[in-house]
């Protein structure tokens, strides 16, 4: 529908300016409301439609780049002495002096701040301005109940370009002002030529830079301070050789053992023994045998003992050892924990190599990272490998008493707080820190953090128990600070983890009865009918034998089954009727 | 003299561990500490002095520092200041 007007002008006006006159209004077109058109519309549903005239924001961080500072300080000279005066002439300065003692306004000036300064110094011999009133009081508050929190303190980085993994951690016995971390890259082979063997120790007041390097002449994959001596620290190398540091007397080591006699692989941990002359050390590896060193002569070990559990004394047999653990109240029981998930309890006092051996722990399926004992109980010990982390006791020879769940990503490195008796912490391959009191949960961790985003490889708790560090796979050992719920012990705490480790100590002491009765009625009931099976002496059972016996079972299994399938087979395709006279047989019956 | 007992006073009481008089161009008149310590404390705690005064007086023009207390965790140090000399004691507050 076209509304148009049309209007006219004459050539000869145009261009003349335009005269407007009024003129009545005219309806020009008329166009009513119809219902009918209303019923091809379809009404819409009602919908809010916010609208906001404001300007378009977006949200930026930015952190800048750290500032390298450097502290220096200026040493004040002699200075101000008027021209004439040499301060160097002890004469002309004391002439000086003289003179201006003997001055009207120096005495008058003197005379006033004397006794000013008098009143301040019998006011500071009064009462101590700064006392602390109600000092114990403050000590007796009750925990908070606050949630478990752990605050990053530190961030260590690795100062060079090619990272490295820390992978292991020490804290200097003596406050925990110092942290030495051992830098290595444990792949295989996937080491860059130019990547550094320095390793650092650093002080937690200057974070930004290492304050001592480490320099050996291969990269050292574990480190520890030794406890009795804090400026000597033992290392193992990633050759095999085990080393030591004096930091008094610069990053060499001061001695390092001869390769022939060292290990064969990497020395995976370096423990300091209990001595007299606190010059003792051990050492683990992957190639089977734990040696035994005195610093004093690193040409060749003290002792060795080869890790083999069927006693034969060969290398071949031997199983590698990845963690070592050394109780300091039980100097001659140590236990190593080996690559095939076994953790080996030794006796130090053994004669021969078979008498070394006493007990063996087995339910890892991966090499044990991490060993350690409980520090208020020491007959429970904690193991981490694979993806689970397990307590022991070590009267329970056949099973963990406790263990966590298996996680998502596998578990590097494990330890007990010192200040808690049930209280550990385990580092996982996806950058977690896991913090476990057992008295509150056993399923799940207490407090869950991510440190990091590259796996953790390292823990090590400080003595306080306050502070632990952790070292990740670039490098990097974060310090992190934990709540002090976690870190101060509770009232009845040692009592509560003490009940809880011998009640699962009879747990399992009770289960592993009852299997033995029901080994032992199998074993009665077999008895009867068939030959006796000879019992296993040796660990394991030929492969052979194994493979027979399963292919056995298999079959065995598989001709069940069938035959019960065609049983049922058979049943379904009777005709119903003969069925239902059956029954009805039977009902009649 | 009356000044030298005064002086000799002060450092007989408790805790006091050192006296030293500084001119006004930081020259120490007057010490009972040895040399290289009492050039360090007359040249650090003038300047601080210094700074101090003016600090006081951009605040309040009519005011003016009386006395300066430096509390560390070894000892205080507690500073006369006048307007030609300084008089520098460093004592350990009872505990």
């Amino acid at each position: 529908m076209e509304i148009t007007y049309v209007y006219t002008k004459k050539r000869s006006e145009f261009g003349s300016q335009c005269n407007f006159t009024d003129r009545p209004v005219e309806l020009l077109v008329d166009i009513l409301p119809d219902p009918t058109v209303a019923a091809s519309f379809i009404q819409r549903d009602l919908c809010n439609m916010p609208v906001q005239c404001v300007q378009q924001m977006s949200e930026h961080e930015i952190n800048t780049e750290r500032l390298e500072t450097e502290t220096e300080g200026v040493n004040h000279v002699e200075g101000g002495w008027p021209k004439d005066v040499n301060p160097q002439e002890q004469e002309q300065t004391t002439r000086f002096r003289k003179k201006v003692e003997k001055e009207e306004s120096y005495i008058a000036s003197l005379t006033i701040l004397g006794s000013l300064m008098e009143h301040c110094i019998k006011q500071n011999n009064a009462i101590n301005i700064y006392e602390e009133y109600y000092e114990e009081e403050e000590e007796v508050q009750e925990s908070t109940e606050e949630p478990p929190t752990a605050k990053t303190l530190h961030v260590l980085k690795d100062p060079n370009d090619i990272k490295r993994t820390a992978t292991s951690l020490s804290w200097h016995p003596d406050g925990g002002r110092k942290l030495a971390v051992s830098y290595c890259c444990l792949e295989f082979q996937r080491a860059s030529k130019d990547m550094s063997f320095h390793s650092y120790i650093w002080n937690l007041e200057k974070p930004n830079k290492p304050q001592m390097t480490l320099k050996p002449s291969s990269p050292i994959v574990c480190l520890d301070y030794n406890p009795k001596d804090f400026h000597v620290l033992a290392g193992g190398c990633y050759n095999g050789q085990v080393a030591y540091w004096d930091t008094r007397k610069g990053s060499q080591p001061v001695e390092m053992s001869i390769i022939e006699q060292s290990h064969r692989d990497p020395v995976y941990k370096v423990i300091w023994l209990q001595s007299k002359t606190g010059t003792d050390c051990f050492s683990a590896s992957t190639d089977g045998q734990v040696l035994w060193w005195d610093i004093r002569k690193l040409s060749e070990p003290t002792e060795r003992l080869i890790l083999d559990i069927s006693k034969k004394g060969t290398l071949d047999g031997a199983a590698g050892a990845t963690s070592l653990e050394f109780e300091t109240t039980m100097p001659t029981k140590f236990m190593v924990g080996t690559e095939n998930g076994m953790v080996i309890a030794c006796n130090r006092k053994g004669k021969t190599p078979a008498e070394k051996i006493s007990s063996t722990f087995c339910g890892h399926h991966g090499p044990v990272y991490a060993l350690r004992r409980n520090p208020f109980y020491p007959k429970n010990f904690l193991s981490v490998a694979d993806w689970i982390a397990r307590i022991w006791s070590e009267d329970t020879k056949e099973s963990s008493i406790m263990w966590t769940r298996y996680h998502m990503a596998r578990l590097s490195d494990g330890c007990w707080s010192p200040t808690r008796p049930s209280v550990f912490f385990t580092t996982k391959m996806d950058g977690t820190l896991d913090v476990w009191d057992l008295l509150l949960k056993q399923k799940e961790p207490t407090l869950s953090v991510k440190v990091c985003d590259e796996a953790l490889y390292s823990l090590r708790v400080q003595d306080n128990g306050h502070i632990l560090a952790c070292g990740s796979q670039l490098g990097t050992a974060t310090l992190l600070e934990i709540s002090s719920g976690l870190c101060s012990l509770q009232r009845n705490e040692k009592a509560l983890a003490n009940e809880m480790f011998e009640r699962e100590s009879k747990r399992e002491k009770i289960l592993e009865a009852r299997r033995r009765e029901l080994r032992l009625k199998e074993r009665g009931r077999s008895d009867q009918g068939k030959e006796e099976e000879p019992k296993e002496a040796e660990p394991q059972e030929s492969t052979e034998d194994l493979v027979a016996r399963a292919e056995k079972e298999f079959f065995q299994a598989i001709e069940s089954e069938r035959k019960k399938r065609e049983q049922e087979q058979q049943k379904l395709q009777t005709p119903i009727s003969t069925v239902k006279v059956e029954e009805a047989g039977k009902l009649v019956s | 003299m009356f000044l030298e007992e005064t002086l000799k006073r002060i450092q007989s009481h408790k805790g006091v561990l050192g006296t030293i008089v500084v001119n006004a161009e930081g020259i120490p008149i007057r010490t009972t500490l040895d040399n290289s310590t009492t050039v360090q404390y007359a040249g650090l705690l003038h300047q601080l002095t210094i700074k101090a005064r003016s600090t006081v007086r951009d605040i309040d023009p009519q005011n003016d520092l009386t006395f300066l207390r430096i509390r560390s965790k070894k000892h205080e140090i507690m500073v006369a200041p006048d307007k030609e000399y300084l008089l520098i004691v460093i004592q350990n507050p009872s505990e």
